[in-house]
């Protein structure tokens, strides 16, 4: 009798947590109904009438979209594909680098692998401020400041944590794979291809997604290093919009971000799996 | 039988990652150009050369790297004098406490309810981490204009008082974290061996007892990475700083020489370093670069202190 009514009081707690969860879930929600929603309305409305869903009066349809693509004097799909670019192109980038370095400072572990892994260790606690104004002259005097060149500081900046976590994981694989490899005759280069890199997917997947998450939505480092007046990236975009006192078009800065959003959110839920357990990785090592 | 003792055996062998063999070793290093080179140069260009330079230029007045002039300690004195750096630490120190507290216990509660075997769980994690992947400065402007159509009812706005700003961050980065957190504790929580709880339940233990004495020390280790997380997180915040309210209201005041001086009083350490040395007066850049190392001191400083504090106090298994 007893048994059954603890069962039952537990059961109970369970559909009440879960009803308090949808309507959790429901508020994580609502900012990004409302940019929605705002996002269909007359710039004058967004600031008086930001719950209410749009009247005939304030509804514009897709003016909002339409005005917000060519929206101060910058095309906003030049700042998605140079986001895109950015983005993609340094992911690889340090994905690749910090792979191949990290395999070679785990195996041959001499006075200057262990120089170059605590260097690595030591950067991830260096916040950026520290090396802003240095890094955004040494990148102009270098000429690294377009989209096709500003990769190679994200490699520079992001090495530390890269590079850490593929040691980790590059350490926990036994030798004998790579001895066996290396006795039917494989040099280091196709040992490594061949043989260690299959083996390090788990670790490629979830650096990648901690990097790819990091550079999509920086702000700062693209901003200092860039040339803005040729080249934006979206969260610049969206904050020289913003800045730029005086007549800022509410509407319009609405629809961007939903622009902006769209696309992170399609990311998430085709690979949510891997980004969960990229994130969970990510942090128990770093 | 013979399955057994083979592991056993490999578990005794004292096992290294390095190579040794001849046969491996001397081609491996060989290769060091092809495979540790490019992105030692990088790093070079990305931080070596950035940070030596950067500790270089905190002793130094300039405007830009070219016209350095060594001037000893001047700047981090100036530094330390500086009434809008000291009151941006200070907000950011009862923002870091405010925010590890409230994104630790919303994201342990979560991940503790979203471990019992409800249903929906993966949906209702999938929404909680969700915004999460959206940047700093989107999620900025966002809340800026809920803010505002709250505050605009009441004659008033985020950007007119110090206080709205400092829980409209708060509020902001509790949303955005909490989820990222959450994922955390629940790897930690799924990661405690069932028959421990068992063991507790078959003892008697309460449900609150449990959590007490055996899930939270079990979970240590999750609470550690969190707690360091999330500190330094609201100490290198920035992005969010800068959309929100930018360091909005200003408050002018007469310091103690009779000079004005304008403190932005929602201003975080990051975006005070910022302002200092884009600002008006290119002339603070040296004081900038001496509020940047001090800054990165701090961190590194937060960084060791609590690894080693929280590791002192994880469970050994």
């Amino acid at each position: 009798m007893a048994d059954k009514k603890i069962k039952k009081s537990a059961k109970k707690a369970k559909t009440s947590l879960t009803v308090v969860f949808s309507i959790i879930s429901v508020v994580y929600i609502l900012p990004i109904i409302v940019v929605l929603i705002n996002s269909f309305k007359e710039n004058s409305y967004v600031k008086t009438e930001t719950f209410k869903l749009p009247t005939a009066e304030s509804f514009v349809q897709w003016a909002n979209y339409i005005k917000g693509m060519t929206f101060g004097n910058y095309p906003f799909f030049k700042s998605v594909l140079y986001t895109t670019v950015i983005t993609l192109l340094s992911s690889f980038l340090i994905l690749l680098c910090c792979s191949m370095a990290a395999w070679f400072l785990a195996r041959v572990n001499n006075t200057i692998c262990k120089v170059i892994y605590y260097l690595c260790v030591f950067s991830m606690v260096v916040p950026f401020q520290m090396v802003m104004f240095t890094l955004a002259k040494t990148a102009d005097t270098l000429k690294l400041n377009t989209p096709w060149t500003i990769p190679i500081i994200y490699l520079g900046f992001g090495a530390g944590l890269a590079v850490f976590m593929f040691t980790g994981f590059i350490k926990s694989i036994p030798l004998e794979i790579e001895e066996a490899a290396a006795i039917d005759g494989c040099g280091p280069i196709r040992t490594y291809f061949s043989v260690v890199l299959p083996m390090l997917k788990p670790t490629l997947i979830s650096v990648g997604i901690l990097e790819i998450m990091w550079i999509w939505n920086d702000y700062l480092l693209p901003y200092l290093v860039l040339d803005i007046n040729e080249y934006m990236t979206i969260p610049i975009h969206i904050q020289y919009l913003q800045g730029s006192y005086g007549a800022v078009d509410l509407g319009a800065i609405m629809a961007l971000i939903i622009f902006s959003i769209i696309p992170v959110i399609v990311f998430y839920l085709t690979c949510q799996k891997h980004i969960i357990k990229g994130v969970a990785a990510g942090a128990v090592k770093g | 039988m013979a399955d057994v003792t083979k592991k056993k055996k490999a578990k005794k062998k004292d096992y290294s990652a390095t190579v040794n063999s001849k046969l491996m070793r001397k081609p491996l290093k060989r290769v060091f150009p092809v495979f540790v080179l490019p992105m030692v140069c990088a790093f070079i260009i990305g931080f070596v050369y950035p940070f030596c330079q950067g500790v270089y230029l905190s002793f130094c007045k300039f405007t830009t790297t070219s016209n350095a002039k060594l001037v000893g300690f001047e700047n981090y004195v100036k530094a330390f004098k500086d009434s809008g750096f000291m009151h941006a630490f200070w907000y950011t120190a009862l923002y870091a406490v405010v925010s590890v507290v409230l994104i630790n216990v919303l994201a342990f509660t979560a991940a503790y309810a979203l471990t019992q075997n409800i249903k929906g769980t993966n949906f209702f994690r999938t929404i909680l981490f969700m915004p999460n992947l959206i940047g700093g400065i989107v999620l900025g402007y966002i809340w800026s204009m809920i803010f505002d159509g709250i505050l605009s009812h009441f004659g008033t706005s985020i950007l007119l008082e110090t206080k709205y700003g400092f829980w409209g961050l708060i509020i902001l980065m509790c949303w955005q974290q909490v989820g990222y957190m959450m994922i955390i504790y629940i790897a930690g929580l799924q990661a405690i061996p069932g028959d421990i709880l068992e063991a507790a339940d078959i003892d008697g233990a309460s449900k609150w007892q449990t959590l007490w004495k055996v899930t939270i020390p079990n979970v240590m280790p999750s609470i550690t990475i969190c707690m360091f997380l999330t500190l330094t997180n609201a100490f290198k915040l920035f992005d969010q700083n800068l959309a929100l309210t930018a360091g909005r209201p200003f408050e002018t005041t007469v310091n103690a020489d009779g000079i004005l001086e304008t403190v932005k009083t929602t201003e975080m350490l990051a975006l005070n370093i910022y302002n200092t040395f884009y600002g008006q007066s290119m002339s603070a850049r040296g004081t900038g670069q001496a509020k940047a190392v001090i800054f990165f001191i701090l961190v590194a400083v937060i960084s060791v202190l609590q690894l080693r504090s929280s590791k002192s106090k994880e469970v050994q298994q």
